[in-house]
């Protein structure tokens, strides 16, 4: 357990730095989330957190990646939804990293 | 650790048939089967849900659990279909004791990758005959 | 391809017994462990429900489990056979497939 520290209030995270509290989650968050784990966010790294925010917000789950991947390419087509394109924007795996910047849980299926 | 690799090498796919005969909220027993599916999913085994007795009423329309405090799960079911799990056999004489009819569940569909990813319906209203005769074809039963 | 089913709650408290009954087919065979081993005695009020089975599928109840529930004295409904932990593993291996009725 631990916290982010976001203009002078904490917010909770776990071992892993999944954030405890959905609701606590802005876009100052993510971004602050984003450094810690060497990510610079642009553009299309937004739409992916953007997606995947969507995605929690119909089916009150984090997709694996495999899910994940698949989902990108049926909304934005397939030189979005394909495992290169999305390592390359998150390196330590898509779900994994994108969800821990969206403020969501881990996708159930890690360890 | 990641899995979502597909099946290790070597591995064989069995068929895994997921019970659930209990109501959500009132105890954590489909809450954990819908993580265990969600888990089991991603070693891309052959899945089969089946629902009776008072597990019909986890597929029931119109859930909304912000008053108790606890979350709600029923819409995890509709994202099943892009796990591909796709057959969620429901059983007929379970709903008919309970009041219950298929217009009293959500709508859970798939699209068919072999189909032109045409819509259809993941949700099969059977009979306990035939519910029975499925059990009877799995290699691996999991309750909840 | 018979079926093992095991049913471990009491027919008095819960319809595990009889959901698994109304799935059982010619050939399965079940075994009642734990409060499970209450729903074998004879004379009771679900006692009909095991006793209509007429031979169709084999039943068991886990000795060690009515033993504890002093009930190793009582009879037991008509074509129920004790077993111990030994016959438990049999049955595992020899069926095909387990299924719980939790």
């Amino acid at each position: 357990m631990g916290s982010y520290r976001l203009n002078g209030t904490e917010i909770e995270h776990d071992e892993e730095g999944y954030i405890t509290e959905i609701s606590l989650w802005s876009k100052e968050l993510a971004d602050l989330i984003a450094k810690e784990e060497n990510i610079e966010m642009t553009d299309e790294h937004w739409e992916v957190v953007n997606f995947l925010r969507e995605y929690y917000e119909e089916y009150q789950i984090a997709p694996a990646v495999r899910v994940l991947i698949k989902s990108i390419k049926k909304s934005m087509g397939k030189e979005k939804g394909n495992n290169k394109y999305m390592y390359q924007l998150f390196p330590y795996g898509p779900a994994k990293q994108a969800c821990k910047i969206a403020g969501l849980p881990k996708p159930t299926g890690c360890v | 650790m990641v899995m979502d690799e597909g099946p290790l090498e070597g591995s064989v796919t069995k068929r895994f048939l997921y019970v659930n005969r209990r109501a959500p909220y009132g105890t954590i027993y489909a809450l954990e089967s819908l993580e265990v599916v969600l888990i089991g999913a991603a070693f891309e085994q052959e899945v089969t849900l089946a629902f009776l007795d008072d597990g019909v009423f986890q597929l029931t329309k119109g859930q909304d659990t912000g008053a108790i405090g606890v979350k709600n799960f029923s819409p995890a079911y509709r994202a099943l279909g892009d796990y591909d799990v796709t057959n969620f056999y429901v059983e007929a004489e379970s709903l008919g004791e309970r009041g219950l009819t298929l217009d009293d569940l959500q709508q859970i569909t798939y699209e068919d990758e072999d189909d032109d990813w045409k819509e259809k319906p993941s949700i099969r209203v059977v009979s306990r005959r035939e519910l029975a005769a499925i059990m009877a074809e799995q290699d691996v039963i999991l309750s909840f | 391809m018979p079926t093992l089913h095991m049913v471990n709650k009491s027919p008095f408290e819960d319809n595990a017994l009889q959901s698994c009954l109304g799935h059982v087919l010619k050939g399965d065979a079940v075994l009642l462990i734990e409060d499970g081993v209450y729903g074998a005695l004879a004379g009771s009020a679900v006692a009909g429900m095991l006793g209509q089975q007429n031979g169709a599928v084999s039943l068991y109840a886990l000795g060690p489990d009515l033993a504890a529930r002093g009930l190793s004295e009582k009879p037991l409904l008509g074509g129920v056979d004790v077993i111990d932990y030994g016959g438990f593993v049999d049955l595992v291996t020899t069926l095909d497939r387990s299924q719980s009725w939790l």
